[in-house]
């Protein structure tokens, strides 16, 4: 459909999320807590962290969360009965403020939870959310989303995307979706129609870093470099990197059990953990933590683009900022990209 | 329910066998009948098992999609789950999801001789292959099972071993690790690939089937390769840890090739384009 922009001013954006709010809907938006910023249901306008670079944590929880009940069960004298996640129980979510590199890690997201079985659960709560795109007139250097094929204003996977047009505080609205015109539908009277505007000149500027195709070829020969080695020597092993990630999916399955009920829950796990690929019988096919760094590596930028046409990074560039060893993602990449191979 | 690929079918564990120290036999019926009717797969395919409130584990259908109404899986009591399901009783129920993963072209193999390698607690996945073969067994040539285990007690299916060397259009060479005979052992002693070096089976026109613990696959390929076998016609699967079995959770992966998606079955030709991490 064709992009329709208009201008919505800094006072009117309070009141679309007042109107938002009176239409029962359940809005996430950053919210700084205990000197973390992360997305949390909120009813308060002015406890939005409009100005953060982006949230500590990455906005994917909104349709993956970090645990998800996928069953329950009781025992009884009869057997067992057991029931379902019941996608009837997902409430409807507007995701406010979200930075163009998580909205591009909706897709990146989805690309795994479809490959082949669709996954039901997670598709329906992704269904439900309404994604307010704001693009970044700020950035770091922990941020390369140009150099992995997005950009501080990249429009895809927002419903709508706001960009901040200087500081006047007035800004551009892009609707680009049906969720995106259900919304502009509640509150026509605060839109304006966009004259000529050149959103390039209002957004962050964040260098290209490193070539990704020639990331990529180099990666398929890469797999016995003796590189890896050092590339993770500071490596702990933490798997922080996968929990603040927009684009990791990697899960673990659980039983947890209270007398004769319980449930099974799905939960965030790491390809940097030991235990993420131990076999019972002690055997580890990725057995030290080089291995492990590789794994993560080639998973977002071979494996993920040869079976799933995507990559598996957004440039976001949080697990460099979460990583308690100072690992720079970049560094690795620019080095693998600079390798003679 | 059908949009959560995580719902399991509610199995009956209708029979339990003891087959070796800490392994055991479940056969499993639906307990929904529209369950039963709707449920196909084929030989080489996995499922998770699971016990409500302990977790899943992954093992593949070790009974041959031939035989209707029930499945089959073999487990060695190891970890937190097997130990769990070791101690249901008959009568419990269980939980199943699968079919996952691909399957030994059984078809595509007519009229070829099929050869059976297994070591331990491997002939499960193979049982099934086995099973499905013998009830069509007029569309094979000459079939030959050679299985091994580090001790006489250690073999599994003890019953069916019997069946086989009953057989007469079945060639079952039997086979303990030195030290692991009993004074009644009338099999082979030596370790697999031993055995079917001397056993020397034709490569012509035969598809080896090859599942054993990690350092029986390294010895047998060598031996198969002196007899003339090609790659292309020597068949494994692959065990990695999984949790969900449908290319979503992300640890079962050799290289870009996921085990529960692209396997859990290879050829040998196609294990060696896989990097050395599995």
């Amino acid at each position: 459909m064709n992009i329709d922009k208009h201008i919505i001013r800094k006072d009117s954006l309070e009141k679309l999320f007042d109107i938002l709010r009176q239409n029962s809907k359940t809005i996430y938006a950053p919210v700084s807590r205990n000197s973390k910023v992360i997305f949390r249901k909120t009813d308060n306008f002015a406890e939005i962290a409009a100005g953060c670079i982006q949230t500590d944590i990455s906005s994917k929880e909104i349709a993956f969360p970090r645990t998800e009940r996928l069953l329950d069960y009781s025992r009884s004298a009869d057997g067992i009965s057991v029931k379902g996640f019941d996608s009837g129980d997902i409430p409807e979510i507007v995701l406010w403020g979200v930075r163009p590199c998580d909205t591009v890690g909706i897709g990146e997201l989805s690309a795994i939870f479809n490959w082949d079985y669709k996954d039901g659960i997670y598709n329906n709560r992704l269904s439900k959310v309404t994604v307010l795109g704001f693009s970044c007139s700020k950035a770091d250097e922990y941020c390369f989303c140009t150099s992995v094929g997005g950009n501080p204003g990249n429009t895809a996977g927002s419903d709508i995307l706001f960009t901040r047009l200087g500081d006047n505080g007035d800004f551009l609205a892009e609707v680009l979706t049906e969720k995106g015109i259900a919304v502009f539908a509640l509150a026509t009277g605060f839109f304006e129609k966009a004259g000529e505007i050149k959103k390039e000149e209002f957004l962050a500027e964040v260098p290209v870093r490193f070539n990704l195709e020639v990331l990529s070829n180099n990666l398929e020969k890469f797999f016995e470099s003796g590189q890896w080695v050092d590339l993770s020597l500071k490596c702990l092993g933490c798997g922080v990197c996968a929990y603040v990630c927009p684009a990791c999916a990697c899960f673990d399955i659980q039983d947890e059990a209270h007398g004769r009920k319980g449930s099974r829950f799905r939960c965030w796990d790491s390809c940097a953990f030991s235990l993420f690929t131990l076999h019972t019988s002690g055997h580890n096919p990725r057995d030290v933590q080089s291995q492990r760094w590789r794994q993560r590596i080639m998973h977002k930028f071979s494996y993920m683009p040869d079976r799933l046409s995507v990559y598996g990074c957004t440039g976001c560039g949080r697990c460099s900022r979460a990583c308690p060893a100072d690992m720079n993602i970049l560094e690795s990449l620019i080095s693998i990209q600079e390798a003679n191979v | 329910m059908t949009d959560n690929l995580y719902m399991p079918y509610l199995m009956r564990i209708e029979k339990v066998t003891f087959e070796a120290p800490g392994v055991k036999t479940f056969m499993l019926k639906f307990i929904n009948e529209e369950d039963q009717d709707k449920f196909t797969f084929r030989a080489g395919q996995f499922g998770e098992y699971s016990v409500f409130g302990v977790g899943e584990s992954t093992f593949c259908i070790a009974s041959s999609p031939t035989r209707k109404g029930y499945i089959e899986c073999t487990f060695r009591q190891t970890g937190k789950v097997t130990n769990a399901l070791s101690n249901c009783e008959e009568g419990s129920v269980v939980g199943f999801r699968g079919p996952y993963g691909n399957t030994f072209p059984v078809d595509e193999w007519k009229g070829k001789s099929l050869l059976f390698i297994a070591g331990g607690i491997a002939l499960p996945p193979m049982r099934c292959v086995i099973w499905n073969a013998l009830d069509m067994r007029e569309n094979f040539k000459d079939v030959t099972i050679i299985y091994g285990a580090r001790s006489v007690k250690d073999l599994v299916y003890k019953h069916e071993l019997e069946d086989w060397r009953r057989r007469k259009d079945v060639k079952l060479i039997t086979t303990v690790d030195p030290g692991g005979e009993s004074p009644d052992w009338k099999g082979e002693i030596g370790f697999v690939p031993t055995i079917v070096e001397k056993a020397a089976p034709s490569s012509v026109n035969t598809i080896a089937i090859v599942c054993g613990p990690p350092v029986m696959i390294k010895y047998t390929f060598p031996v198969l390769a002196k007899l003339g076998f090609l790659n292309e016609n020597i068949f494994t699967t692959l065990e990695n840890r999984m949790k969900c079995g449908f290319g979503k959770c992300g640890r079962c992966n050799v290289g870009k090739v996921y085990v529960c998606k692209d396997g859990p079955v290879f050829t040998l030709a196609q294990l060696k384009e896989l990097p050395d991490e599995y």
